[in-house]
C-alpha cells in the first residue's frame, strides 16, 4: 500500500510506542501535522516555544524511562531545539527530535527557514540523520529510537525535508537494525566483577559513588541489594537523587560542590570508591588532583569513554549498571558466605559522627522566608510518589539538598548542561508521562522567566502541575559567587522580585497564582496548591535574597576545603578530617 | 612535537557527514589533523580513513574512544611505531632553470621518482613512498625553489597476515 512519507513517520513513531509528541508546526513540517488530525493515535502537545517542547520531551523521558519525542519545523524551529538536545546529551536523556527541512532540491540554497540542523546539532546529539528518500524513513526512525534508548542513552535528531514527507512510499518495518558501528557493551566482564569484589572485601572505608547511570539502567533494586549485602555506604550524585532512598541508614546523600559534609568527606577519606554510572564530573570531584587521594577506584559505566577519562581506574567494568551491579551483589554475597561482612564499624561510626556534627543547616528566621524551609514544607505535604523538577541554580541545589528522595525517576533536573528554564517544560513533560503523580517544579525566578510561557500549554492541554518559585529577585547563584568571590560587587544579577507580578502572570496563563511572604503563610499555600488538580498553580515564595547555598566547595578548590557556611560557629568548623 | 604524531586507521560507513563527524571531534578539542586520506575498501559501503594527528597519548585515548562512539565508525586501529607499512604520494613542481634541470633529474633518479610534467622553467615530480623518504626528497628540492606541492596524506596497513577487522582495539575496551 502506498502512503505518504509523513504517514510513514507517524506510523513508525506509533510502532516505536510513542504516545505523545511535544512540538510546534511550521511550513516544512506541516505534512506531518495532517495525519495527526485523524490518521494517528499519537497525541500532539502544542508548546509555545521549541525549547519548551524539547525540555518537555526530556521530562517525559526522565519520568518514564521511555524515549521522549519533540518536533519542530525547519530553520528557527529546529535551532530552538539545540539547547534541549545539548541538555539531553549531557544528561544522557533518551529523546528523538523530528525536524522539518526545506525540500531537498533547495537544501543548501539559503531557502526560506533553512538551517543545516544536522550540521548544527552534530556535537550535541548522540547521532543525527538527514533523510533524503522517503523509502528510508521507517528504517531511520527505527534506528533513531534504538540509538536513543540503548547503550548510554541520548538525543537523536531526524531531519525530514518537506518533499520527502510528501513523497509516496510503502511501509515496511525492518526486522533487523543494521548499524555495524554501534554495538554497546552491556554485559559486565565476570573476571572484572570478581576483581572489583576483591577490592570491596579488602576495603576498610568503601563508598558507593552512585550516578545517573543507575537510574537510566533502572538498577535501584540491584543497588539496594549490593549496598545492604556489603553494608556499603552510598552517596547519590545530583543526577542520581532517589536512586537509593535518602531514608536508608546507608545513604549519605549528595556529594559535590553543594553536597553535605559527610557525603563529600566520605569520598575524600575513602579507600575505595565504587563508581556506578557516575563520571567523576568536576562538580563532584572538586580539584581533581586533591580528590579522594587514598581511594582505589572501581568504575562501572556503559560508556567506555567515561572510564579513565578524569581519574585513573583500578578496576574498569564496561557494562549496563543493572547487569553489573546484580553481578557484583551475587559475587559479594558468595564471597562473604562464612566470613560475613568485613568489620567496618570504625568507618560507619565515623560517618555517623560526621552526620550528627555537620548536618545540612540553615538559619530559621521568624520574619525572613528561607528557601530551604519552602523546600522542606513542599516535601512535608507531598508523598513519596511526587515528582520534583528543577532547573539550574540555587533553587536546584536547595531542592536536591532538602527534598528527601525515596524513589528513582522522581527527581528531574538539568545536571550537566545547567540549563536555565528547564523546570517548567520538563515538569509538564513529566506530568504527561506520569499523569497520576503530583509534579512539583521548584524553580528560580530567573529560570522561570525563560520558559514560563509553557504554563499556557499546561492549561490549554490540561497538564496541571505546581510551580514553586523561590523568588529572591536575583540570579541567585551568580549573586552568591559575586558575594563570595567578587567582594560583593553585584553586577547584572538583580531581577526585581515584583516584576513580573508572578500571581498575575500565572492568572494570565490560566493558572492559579499564590503569593507567600512569610514563614507562617507557607503551609496554607502549599495545602491549597496541592489541592488544585484541574490546573496549574504557581506559588511565588518571596525568599531571603541574602541566603546562600551551603556547604560549598569553591570552584577549583579541593573537596577538603569545603565551606560549611554561616550557620556553623568557628569552633564547630572541622579541621582536616581524620582517617579512621 | 613529532613525538606526538599518531597514525590511526578508521573504518567507517560510507555515508554523508561521516568526515565532518570525525573532523569535528578533533576540532572541538583543538587538535590539528596533520594528514587525512580517505578511500574505498575491499567491502562495499565501507571506507577507510588514515588520520595522522598531533596529540599526546592521554588525550588521544579519549579522542579515540569518542571516535569509537560515533555510530558510523566501525573500527579504529592505532598503528604503533613500525607496526605498519605507511606510504604517501606527492606531486611537486620545482623550478628548473639552466643547469638545475640536470641536477634535479639526478636527484629524481636517486630517489626513483618519476618526472610527470616538464616546462621550460619547471619539472613536476611524482614521488611515492615512506613519509621519511618524501621529506628527504623535499629537503633537497627546496634549494631549487618549490613552485607548488600536493600530497595525498599518509595511508597505512598493519604489517603481518591479519586485517584491521581481525584486530582488537588498541584502546582498552576494559
Amino acid at each position: 500500500m502506498t502512503i505518504k512519507g509523513a504517514d510513514a513517520v507517524l506510523k513508525a513513531l506509533e510502532q516505536e510506542g510513542v504516545e505523545v509528541i511535544f512540538g510546534i508546526p511550521g511550513g516544512a513540517s506541516m505534512p506531518i501535522y495532517d495525519p495527526l488530525v485523524d490518521r494517528s493515535p499519537i497525541r500532539h502537545v502544542l508548546c509555545r516555544h521549541e525549547q519548551g517542547a524539547g525540555h518537555a520531551a526530556e521530562g517525559y523521558a526522565w519520568a518514564t524511562g521511555k524515549v521522549g519525542v519533540c518536533m519542530a519545523t525547519s530553520g528557527p524551529g529546529a535551532t530552538n531545539l539545540v539547547t534541549p538536545l545539548a541538555d539531553a546529551k549531557m544528561d544522557s536523556v533518551p529523546i528523538v527530535a523530528i525536524t522539518g527541512q526545506v525540500p531537498t532540491p533547495v537544501v543548501g540554497n539559503d531557502a526560506f527557514q533553512e538551517a543545516d540542523i544536522t550540521g548544527i546539532t552534530m556535537p550535541v546529539t548522540k547521532h543525527n540523520f538527514l533523510v533524503k528518500d522517503a523509502g528510508d524513513i521507517v528504517e531511520t526512525i527505527r534506528e533513531a529510537f534504538h540509538i536513543a534508548r540503548s547503550g548510554r542513552p541520548g538525543p537523536v535528531l531526524v531531519d525530514l525535508p518537506k518533499d520527502v514527507l510528501n513523497a509516496d512510499t510503502t511501509y515496511t518495518w525492518p526486522e533487523r537494525i543494521n548499524l555495524p558501528g554501534y554495538k554497546p557493551t552491556t554485559k559486565g566482564n565476570n573476571r572484572q566483577v570478581s576483581e572489583a569484589v576483591k577490592l570491596i572485601l579488602a576495603a576498610k572505608r568503601p563508598v558507593l559513588y552512585v550516578g545517573g547511570g543507575v537510574i537510566k539502567a533502572n538498577a535501584s533494586e540491584e543497588l539496594m541489594r549490593l549496598a545492604t549485602i556489603g553494608k556499603l555506604p552510598v552517596v547519590t550524585t545530583l543526577m542520581a537523587r532517589g536512586a537509593f532512598p535518602d531514608s536508608h541508614e546507608l545513604c549519605l546523600g549528595m556529594p559535590g560542590m553543594h553536597g553535605n559534609y559527610t557525603a563529600v568527606t566520605s569520598m575524600q577519606r575513602a579507600d575505595l570508591l565504587v563508581a556506578l554510572g557516575s563520571r567523576f564530573d568536576d562538580r563532584v570531584t572538586g580539584k581533581l588532583a586533591g580528590f579522594a587521594p587514598d581511594a582505589k577506584i572501581v568504575h562501572v559505566d556503559v560508556d567506555p569513554a567515561e572510564i579513565g577519562k578524569n581519574r585513573f581506574v583500578d578496576v574498569p567494568i564496561v557494562g549496563d549498571c543493572k547487569d553489573v551491579i546484580a553481578k557484583l551483589a551475587v559475587e559479594l554475597a558468595k564471597r562473604q558466605e562464612g566470613a560475613g561482612v568485613p568489620d567496618r564499624s570504625a568507618w560507619l561510626s565515623q560517618l555517623d559522627e560526621w552526620q550528627t556534627k555537620y548536618p545540612l543547616r540553615y538559619g530559621q528566621d521568624s520574619d525572613r522566608l528561607k528557601p530551604q524551609y519552602c523546600v522542606e514544607r513542599l516535601n512535608a505535604f507531598a508523598d513519596d510518589d511526587t515528582i520534583v523538577v528543577a532547573g539550574v541554580g540555587q533553587h536546584q541545589m536547595y531542592a536536591a539538598q532538602y527534598w528527601r528522595f525515596e524513589r528513582p525517576r522522581h527527581w528531574i533536573n538539568s545536571g550537566g548542561l545547567g540549563t536555565m528554564g528547564f523546570a517548567v517544560p520538563a515538569a509538564m513533560g513529566a506530568k504527561v508521562g506520569q499523569p497520576d503523580k503530583r509534579v512539583v517544579a521548584i524553580d528560580g525566578d530567573g529560570c522561570f522567566q525563560m520558559t514560563a510561557q509553557e504554563l499556557a500549554t499546561s492549561n490549554t492541554e490540561k497538564i496541571p502541575f505546581v510551580t514553586a518559585i523561590l523568588n529572591n529577585g536575583y540570579l541567585g547563584m551568580v549573586r552568591q559567587w559575586q558575594e563570595l568571590f567578587f567582594e560583593e560587587r553585584y553586577s547584572g544579577v538583580y531581577l526585581d522580585p515584583d516584576v513580573p507580578n508572578y500571581v498575575k502572570l500565572a492568572e494570565a496563563y490560566g493558572a492559579v497564582g499564590l503569593r507567600v511572604d512569610s514563614p507562617e503563610e507557607v503551609d496554607a499555600a502549599i495545602e491549597k496548591a496541592y489541592a488544585i488538580e484541574d490546573r496549574s498553580v504557581v506559588i511565588d515564595f518571596r525568599t531571603d535574597p541574602r541566603e546562600g547555598v551551603f556547604p560549598m566547595v569553591p570552584a577549583g578548590a579541593s573537596n577538603d576545603d569545603i565551606i560549611l557556611g554561616p550557620e556553623f560557629a568557628p569552633h564547630e568548623v572541622p579541621g582536616e578530617a581524620p582517617i579512621v | 612535537m613529532t613525538n606526538f604524531l599518531h597514525t590511526l586507521s578508521v573504518l567507517v560507513e560510507d555515508r554523508p557527514g561521516v568526515l565532518t563527524r570525525i573532523a569535528g571531534l578533533f576540532a572541538a578539542r583543538g587538535y590539528n589533523i596533520e594528514s587525512l586520506a580517505v578511500g574505498v575498501t575491499e567491502t562495499p559501503g565501507v571506507s577507510r580513513m588514515t588520520i595522522v594527528v598531533d596529540v599526546e597519548d592521554k588525550p588521544l585515548e579519549q579522542v579515540t574512544k569518542q571516535l569509537n562512539k560515533l555510530i558510523n565508525v566501525i573500527k579504529i586501529l592505532e598503528h604503533d611505531q613500525g607496526s605498519a607499512v605507511e606510504r604517501e604520494l606527492m606531486l611537486v613542481k620545482v623550478r628548473s632553470e639552466g643547469d638545475n634541470r640536470a641536477r634535479i633529474m639526478e636527484i629524481a633518479d636517486v630517489f626513483r621518482v618519476n618526472v610527470v610534467d616538464v616546462t621550460s622553467g619547471t619539472l613536476t615530480l611524482e614521488a611515492a613512498g615512506k613519509p621519511e623518504k618524501l621529506e628527504a626528497l623535499l629537503s633537497l628540492l627546496r634549494d631549487f625553489g618549490i613552485v607548488e606541492l600536493s600530497r595525498t596524506g599518509r595511508i597505512a596497513l598493519g604489517r603481518g597476515d591479519r586485517g584491521i577487522k581481525d584486530r582488537s582495539l588498541k584502546v582498552a575496551n576494559a
